[in-house]
């Protein structure tokens, strides 16, 4: 284990350098006793090879893209290009202020227009903003845009948002953040909305439903067109999850399939890396009747000079963050969606589901797997009750012994409808040679829960540290070193 | 598609496996109308050559700061970076790397989010800091819902002088869920105390102040903090700029209990806007109603010590409907960079940036309020960002100043205030970039 920064703290050390300050004036003379700070911030003090030295040990305690494959469900861990991270670096896009006069940013404007644009033709939407940061605050932002539609009809009543047990987690939560009410509604027998339980649930109070399509058990909606009938019946819209857009780019287009708002998952689709949890970009997309509804400034031209329009205040949701959204990770998912062109994106679609497919099948035998009936779509998912009920054996244990063998974990316990979920997302960009290395340390797996048990609850064994606590982290909890 | 690596007779092969002879046999359940007839309208697909050039043409369709001689500030500032920053950010191990669920692969990132959040919590003087927010904005009205949370109160104290478009993140997070804001008006660029008094009461949720507030003065956080805890309930929420903590009173010593702030001047570029980050720190007591992910030490099986996602019950991924926030994905690469910054920089580096942003503001207000037709618009003590009067619209001294490349500061109309140029500096200005702007604006006052 590595230790921490604060124990390489050698005092003296230093880490950085500054010019000389060549104004004459005291730090005294501009701050007020009172308001000085009584006792210096307690920052390490260490050298830059310690500084070096001490992240590059952190990172090779991590798992990442390039070390190997990250068959995670629902999150799209596909390959970053190098060619993004060295654009997004160039000077003149990451030294500008957002504050700065709209005829110094033009290149910037333009590249954010240009998203839009091509996000909105690859979606079938009108407009675009590209404001939102991260996928939950996408859905943020488009149930605000229901809110302020139904505002905008004075329909004070609708305050229920219809959502399946298989959403992810963010949406009920950030049904509560918009300031609605969520409704559950079940999945049928064959992972699909059940339209009857709809039905029963949909009245004058519904002001949505928010549907993932492909759902979170890599299916595809069959009954879509049904669905958004029965929500638009009473004057609700339709939201899509876009998490798993992955599947479907080229091949179908959500604004076509009765959807009326959308978000873009751009660290997933589109490329972006994850960062360890983030920066992402969570744009979303609208039809015509909603832009207005969208929030400030929107990015938009004018006899080819951009400009940041706050033409719509009056109709606006407001803001959502502070300036653009992430421009950074705008930027790259710009440089991607380029480089795919027509072609290139249906071809991440076709990919992606082959690869999905291809899991699927090849594991069959050797974990349940639901809904194997069915085609899947971008990822499927298998449960480990077989395992648990013949040999006591959790998926929770699997998982971590996936780790030993090099992998990632899939996505675990999720959706919530299926018992010792597995939930397996290989993306466009993982060969075959990689997905049958996979599907081979994932048949031995199946073998050792009945040869050696003792390899799975006492996994993972090749990892960094053991298995570790966390229950432990949440009775003493330790969220910062004492030194 | 460069980024595919399987060929044309591997797919053949993987569809043979499946047991289809064509990919859109895979396509059973997607009802027929629904599928494209005819492909998206995008362009050909550019080359590593093509998108380079074509990135080039418009890199060169922008002035960056570093083209310019800049003092734009208002919340996003242009503090100095050591290079080594960047090359921790470009290991694939921590910028492809995903959440750090699966702790035993993710003892990376999980131990420099600890690390993080003791930095914070040592530069605040708070108890826990959690592993960051999607900027300052949002953090403050993530803040503003934990109060709520916590007190059950609806009402919410604003002071007037805090950055106005962290006020216009915090009504969309606000409206339609109970909580009324109510403004506190603003005396000679600071918040009015008499007013203060009078808009709280024992139905206040908190006070959010900001300190250097947006037009860069230092409030008595002191005065409002004894004002605020006069009240039932109500509690102390602070926005602070983190490199000011270096030299300025750390929020303990005024006794806030929830302390946010925008964390790009931490090592961050200013990349138009975005990304950014929140953060967002507390007292122990509200660790439970803190939105976003928290890092605990723990024990592995074999006890060594090792680090793994904590208060995992507070979150949407467990929670649902009842989490404190929504959030998941947040901005972990730019809390990265602040923590590979704040441990070059040192406690040394941080408190010398500090000091060279304070001083050479005041170097250049001393100038300009010296010069005709330009004074300071305020008395109070400020930190590296202060507000002038200006002898004509500030947007004309802005145009004036485009052709040297010079950008003045922000024009403060846009907020509402006439003639008011906000000005921000660094320490990576120098005595000759000061005296520039101090000429300049002499210039276009003698026209």
């Amino acid at each position: 284990m590595a230790s921490t920064i604060f124990e390489k703290h050698s005092p003296g050390r230093k880490g950085y350098t500054l010019p000389d300050n060549d104004v004459d004036i005291k730090l005294e003379n501009c701050i007020p006793t009172e308001f000085s700070r009584k006792e210096d911030a307690r920052l390490p003090e260490v050298s830059e090879l310690d500084v070096m030295r001490h992240f590059l040990e952190l990172a090779q305690m991590n798992h990442c893209i390039e070390k190997g494959f990250y068959p995670l469900g629902s999150c799209t861990m596909k390959y970053n290009p190098k060619i993004n991270e060295t654009l997004a670096r160039n000077h003149s896009f990451n030294n500008l202020h957002p504050f700065q006069d709209e005829n110094s940013v033009q290149g910037a404007l333009e590249i954010l227009y240009d998203l839009q644009e091509a996000l909105a033709e690859i979606s079938g939407f009108a407009k675009v903003t590209l404001q939102p940061v991260a996928g939950a605050h996408g859905e943020f932002t488009g149930l605000k845009v229901m809110k302020a539609y139904h505002d905008s009809k004075g329909h004070a009543n609708k305050k229920k948002i219809i959502l399946p047990d298989s959403a992810h987690g963010t949406n009920p939560a950030s049904v509560v953040l918009a300031g609605f009410e969520v409704v559950e509604i079940k999945s049928n027998d064959k992972g699909l909305v059940d339209i009857d339980d709809l039905r029963a649930h949909v009245d004058e109070n519904t002001a949505g439903f928010m549907l993932t399509n492909p759902n979170t058990l890599g299916l595809f909606e069959t009954q879509v067109e049904e669905i958004s009938e029965i929500v638009h019946s009473v004057d609700g819209l339709m939201y899509m999850d876009g998490a798993n857009f992955n599947a479907i780019l080229g091949i179908v287009k959500p604004g076509e399939m009765g959807f009326d708002i959308m978000h873009y998952n751009l660290h997933k689709t589109f490329a972006t890396p994850h960062g360890g949890g983030g920066p992402g970009s969570g744009p979303i997309g609208v039809r015509t009747d909603l832009a207005k509804f969208l929030p400030t400034p929107m990015i938009d031209k004018y006899d080819e000079k951009y400009f940041l329009d706050y033409s719509h205040e009056e109709t606006s949701l407001g803001k959502v963050h502070s300036f653009f959204g992430n421009f950074a990770v705008n930027l790259r998912a710009y440089i991607y969606i380029k480089m795919l062109g027509t072609k290139g994106l249906r071809r991440i679609s076709e990919n992606a589901v082959i690869n999905a497919n291809y899991i699927q099948k090849k594991l069959e035998k050797y974990y349940d797997i639901p809904y194997k009936d069915q085609y899947c779509m971008h990822e499927f998912v298998a449960s480990g009750v077989w395992q648990k009920e013949k040999y006591g054996i959790s998926t929770l244990d699997i998982a971590k012994r996936i780790l030993d063998k090099g992998f990632h974990a899939p996505t675990i316990y999720f959706p919530l409808i299926v018992p010792e979920a597995m939930m397996i997302e290989p993306t466009e960009t993982e060969s075959m040679e990689t997905l049958d290395d996979f599907i081979t340390a994932m048949i031995d797996i199946a073998k050792e829960c009945e040869e050696h048990p003792e390899l799975l609850t006492g996994a993972p064994q090749n990892t960094p540290v053991k298995r570790v606590d966390d229950t432990l982290a949440v009775r003493q909890l330790n969220v910062k070193f004492e030194w | 598609m460069p980024y595919i690596s399987n060929t044309d007779k591997e797919r053949k092969e993987m569809l043979a496996t499946i047991g289809v002879s064509k990919f859109d046999d895979l396509l059973v359940n997607i009802p027929d109308k629904f599928l494209l007839q005819k492909d998206c309208c995008l362009e050909h697909a550019y080359s590593e050559l093509e998108i380079s050039r074509q990135i080039s043409r418009l890199a060169s369709k922008n002035i960056s700061s570093a083209q310019a001689n800049s003092f734009l500030g208002g919340g996003i500032y242009d503090h100095f970076i050591p290079a080594a920053i960047d090359h921790v950010l470009l290991k694939p191990e921590f910028h492809s790397a995903y959440t750090p669920y699966q702790a035993e692969v993710s003892q990376g990132t999980l131990q420099y989010i600890y690390e993080y959040q003791t930095m914070i919590c040592d530069l605040t003087g708070m108890e826990i800091s959690n592993a960051g927010m999607y900027d300052g904005a949002s953090a403050a009205a993530e803040a503003i819902l934990m109060a709520t949370r916590k007190t059950k109160k609806l009402k919410a104290v604003l002071a007037g002088t805090i950055n106005p478009l962290y006020l216009e993140v915090i009504k969309t997070y606000t409206v339609g869920v109970g909580i009324e804001l109510v403004i506190v008006p603003t005396k000679n660029g600071l918040i009015d105390l008499d007013e203060l008094k009078n808009a709280v009461d024992d139905e206040t949720s908190c006070v959010l102040l900001q300190t250097p507030n947006f037009f860069g003065n230092i409030e008595n956080a002191f005065a409002v903090e004894e004002i605020t805890h006069s009240t039932k309930k109500a509690l102390f929420i602070v926005a602070v700029d983190p490199i000011s903590l270096a030299v300025i009173n750390a929020p303990s010593e005024y006794k806030a209990d929830i302390v946010v702030g925008e964390g790009q001047a931490l090592g961050n570029a200013q990349n138009f806007g975005g990304p950014l980050f929140g953060f967002l720190a507390a007292n122990l007591k509200l660790s439970r109603t803190m939105p976003g992910r928290i890092v605990g030490a723990t024990l592995d099986a074999d006890g060594k010590r090792s680090y793994a996602l904590t208060l995992q019950a507070r979150e949407q991924h467990i929670r649902r409907a009842k989490a404190t926030s929504n959030i998941c994905s947040n901005q972990a690469l730019c809390n990265l960079a602040a923590t590979v910054y704040m441990t070059l920089m040192g406690r040394a580096g941080l408190k010398e940036a500090a000091t060279q942003s304070t001083t050479k503001a005041h170097y250049l207000a001393e100038k300009i309020s010296k010069l005709e037709g330009f004074e300071l618009a305020f008395t109070a003590p400020f930190f590296k960002e202060f507000t002038i009067n200006t002898p004509k619209p500030a947007k004309d001294i802005i145009n004036e100043m485009r052709s040297k490349n010079i950008f003045p500061g922000i024009d403060l109309k846009q907020f509402g205030h006439e003639n008011m140029l906000l000005i921000a500096v660094t320490e990576k200005k120098r005595k000759c970039d000061l005296d520039e702007l101090v000429k300049s604006l002499q210039e276009v006052y003698n026209g």
